[in-house]
C-alpha cells in the first residue's frame, strides 16, 4: 500500500502526466463544443430577422430576438396539430407497451405453463427483424383494414414490443421470489401477485421501459412517413421536414425556430431521466 | 419443463394436496397464457405473419392493386443488375465501416475522458452533452446539420475557410455527400456507444490500474493492455450491434439528400422504400428486403453464438 501511494504521487506530479490529463480535457472540450455548438446556432438563429439567417461570419448569440419567427412557424404549419398528434400517438403506444409488456414479462419471468421457454424464444427471434423488412406487408394489412392515414397504422402494429418484454423481464427477475411467494401463501392468484408485488417493485423497469418507447416513438420517421399521407395527420418530425420545404433558404431563421419547439421541451424533460435511459441502454445495448 | 419436479415433500393426505395443487398449476398456466396473449397476437400479426408474407412476396411480382403472380427467383436475380440496388448496397456497406469505427473510436475516448478525476459537475456536463444528441430526432439533426453543411452559407465552410480550406460542397458533390451522411450520423449516434463503454469501463476493477501502474505502465499501455482487453465484449457488440443498426439507415440519407447526387448516398433501405411505395413494385422491395434481413439475421446469429468465445480474457 505504500510503496503504491509514493508510486502514485511520484507519478501525479510528473509533468509527462499532467500534459496527459490537459490533453483528455481538451479533447472532451473539443468534442462538448462539437456537440452543443450547433445547437446554439440553431438557438441564435431561432431569433434572426429571417433573410439574416444565414449571416457571415455567424453569430454566435442572438441579435434580434425576434420572437415573432417562432408564432411565423405556427402561420406556415399547423404545429399545435402536430404536437397533439405526436402527444397522441406516442402516448398510446407507450401505454399499450408498459401494459402489455410488463404482463408478459411477468409471465416468462415467473409462471409456470407448458411451452413457456419456446414461446418466449419465438417472441425473441422477432428482436432481429428490422421494421423495413415487415414494413410492405404490414402496409399491404393496414391498407386492407382501411387504416391508411389513419394514427391507428402507427400504434397498433407498435403497441406490444419483443424488446420491451426482455428489458421487463430482466428487471422483474431480479425482484426477490420470496415476495411473491409470501404473497401466494395469502392466498393470492398470480394476477394478484402481479398487481401487488410485481409492478410496484419493477416500476424503475416500467419507467425505463415508457421512457425509451417515449423517445423511440416521438422521433419516429419512417413508418409516418409511409402511412401519413395529409397534412393534418402528420407528426412533429414530418411536420418538421413540410416546414422546410415550404421554406426558401431565407427562411431558415422560421425553421429553426421549429426545431426550437419541437426539441427543447421534450429534450430537457429526457435529460431530467437520463439515469432511465442510460440504464435501458447499458443493460441491452438496444434503443428500444 | 413446467409439469415436472413438484418437491418430494412427506405428504400425509396426498389426494386432496395433490388437487390443491393441480389447481393452483392450472390456474398459473392459464394465467400466463393470457398474460402473454396480447403480446403473441401482436408478434403473430405485425411480426411473424408480415415477414412469412415478405418472403412470400419476394418471390412474386405485386403492384397492391391485382393479386400477386409468382415469378419465382426473378427479383432476387435481377438485383446484381439493378444499378441502383448495387449502389445502395455499396453505400451502405461504406457508410456502415466509417460510421461504426468513427463512433467506437470516438465512443471509447469520451467513455474513457469520462472516467479521469474530475469534478461531478464537470462530469455530468461531458456526458449531458455527449449524450443529448442521442435523445434528438435524427429529422432535427438533420435538417440543423444540413444547414451548416450548406455550401455557401453554412457554417463548416466558413470555419474552414479561415484555415484556408476552399469551399466543400457538402451535400452537392457526390464525393462528399455521403461523408456528410456519416458525419451527422456520428454525431448524433456516438453518445450511444459510450453509455455502453462508459457501463462496462465501471465494471473494471480498480487494483488492475494500480498494479499496472505500480509496474510502470504508462497510460497508453494501461489503456491497450488493460482497458480495452476489459471492456472487448463490450467492444464487440456496439460494433455488432452497431453494424445492425447502421445497415438499416434510411432518416439521415433521405433527410439530408435523397439518395443523391445520382446515387451518391442512396442506401439499401432507401431502395426498398423507392421500389415498393414509389414505384409499388412490392414482390421486388421485398426481395430487398430479405437481403437485409438476411444480413441481420446472421449478424445476430454472429453475436449470440460467437460473441463470448471471441472475445475473452486470456
Amino acid at each position: 500500500m505504500a510503496s503504491s501511494q509514493t508510486y502514485s504521487r511520484i507519478n501525479r506530479f510528473s509533468a509527462q502526466r499532467a500534459v496527459g490529463r490537459v490533453v483528455i480535457y481538451a479533447a472532451m472540450v473539443v468534442i462538448a463544443l462539437l456537440v452543443i455548438l450547433p445547437l446554439v446556432w440553431t438557438f441564435a438563429t431561432s431569433l434572426r430577422v429571417p433573410r439574416d439567417s444565414f449571416t457571415l461570419p455567424p453569430k454566435w448569440i442572438p441579435t434580434d430576438w425576434k420572437w415573432s419567427n417562432y408564432a411565423d412557424v405556427f402561420d406556415s404549419v399547423p404545429f399545435g396539430t402536430y404536437v397533439f398528434n405526436s402527444l397522441k400517438v406516442t402516448s398510446l403506444i407507450v401505454l399499450g407497451q408498459v401494459v402489455t409488456c410488463s404482463m408478459a414479462a411477468y409471465a416468462f419471468a415467473r409462471l409456470r405453463f407448458p411451452f413457456k421457454n419456446a414461446l418466449f424464444l419465438l417472441l425473441m427471434s422477432s428482436l432481429m427483424i428490422p421494421v423495413f423488412v415487415t414494413i410492405i406487408p404490414v402496409f399491404a394489412l393496414v391498407r386492407a383494414i382501411g387504416l391508411v392515414d389513419n394514427h391507428a397504422s402507427l400504434i397498433l402494429p407498435s403497441v406490444t414490443s419483443a424488446f420491451g418484454v426482455f428489458l421487463l423481464r430482466q428487471f422483474f427477475m431480479t425482484i426477490p421470489t420470496e415476495l411473491d411467494e409470501a404473497a401466494v401463501i395469502d392466498g393470492a392468484p398470480p394476477w394478484e401477485v402481479f398487481v401487488r408485488v410485481i409492478v410496484p417493485l419493477g416500476a424503475p423497469g416500467i419507467a425505463v421501459l415508457a421512457i425509451l418507447s417515449f423517445n423511440g416513438f416521438w422521433n419516429e420517421y419512417f413508418r409516418p412517413l409511409i402511412f401519413l399521407n395529409s397534412f393534418d395527420n402528420f407528426t412533429i418530425p414530418l411536420g418538421l421536414v413540410a416546414l422546410r420545404g415550404f421554406m426558401g433558404t431565407g427562411n431558415i431563421a422560421i425553421v429553426a425556430a421549429g426545431i426550437m419547439m419541437a426539441t427543447v421541451p421534450v429534450v430537457v424533460v429526457l435529460m431530467t431521466m437520463q439515469r432511465y435511459l442510460i440504464e435501458g441502454i447499458a443493460m441491452t445495448g438496444l434503443k428500444g | 419443463m413446467a409439469q415436472t419436479n413438484t418437491p418430494a415433500v412427506h405428504i400425509t393426505k396426498p389426494s386432496t394436496r395433490m388437487s390443491g395443487m393441480r389447481a393452483m398449476r392450472v390456474r398459473e398456466a392459464v394465467t400466463g397464457y393470457l398474460f402473454v396473449l396480447p403480446t403473441l397476437v401482436g408478434f403473430l400479426v405485425f411480426a411473424l405473419g408480415p415477414m412469412l408474407f415478405s418472403a412470400y412476396l419476394s418471390l412474386h411480382e405485386w403492384e397492391i392493386f391485382s393479386p400477386p403472380k409468382f415469378v419465382g427467383l426473378d427479383n432476387f436475380k435481377f438485383l446484381p443488375e439493378d444499378t441502383r440496388f448495387t449502389a445502395g448496397f455499396v453505400n451502405t456497406l461504406k457508410f456502415v465501416v466509417a460510421v461504426v469505427a468513427m463512433n467506437t473510436t470516438l465512443a471509447l475516448g469520451a467513455a474513457v475522458g469520462l472516467q479521469t478525476k474530475m469534478p461531478t459537475v464537470l462530469r455530468n456536463f461531458f456526458r449531458t452533452s455527449y449524450f443529448l444528441p442521442v435523445v434528438m430526432s435524427m429529422t432535427s439533426v438533420a435538417i440543423i446539420l444540413s444547414f451548416l453543411f450548406h455550401k455557401e452559407f453554412g457554417i463548416v465552410n466558413y470555419y474552414l475557410g479561415l484555415v484556408g480550406i476552399e469551399k466543400v460542397p457538402w451535400l452537392a458533390s457526390s464525393s462528399y455527400a455521403l461523408s456528410s451522411v456519416v458525419l451527422a450520423t456520428v454525431w448524433k449516434t456516438f453518445g450511444f456507444d459510450m453509455i455502453l463503454f462508459s457501463a462496462a469501463l465501471n465494471n473494471v476493477p480498480k487494483h488492475f490500474y494500480e498494479a499496472a501502474e505500480i509496474d510502470g505502465a504508462g497510460p497508453w499501455q494501461r489503456f491497450w493492455r488493460i482497458t480495452v482487453p476489459q471492456i472487448s465484449p463490450s467492444i464487440f457488440f456496439a460494433t455488432v450491434i452497431g453494424i445492425i443498426s447502421h445497415f438499416q439507415v434510411f432518416d439521415a440519407a433521405y433527410l439530408m439528400t435523397r439518395g443523391g447526387p445520382g446515387d451518391a448516398t442512396r442506401t439499401l433501405v432507401m431502395t426498398i422504400y423507392e421500389d415498393a411505395f414509389g414505384s409499388l413494385r412490392l414482390g421486388y422491395g421485398s426481395a430487398m428486403a430479405m437481403i437485409l434481413f438476411v444480413i441481420v439475421m446472421v449478424l445476430t446469429i454472429f453475436q449470440f453464438k460467437w460473441g463470448q468465445k471471441l472475445v475473452h480474457y486470456q
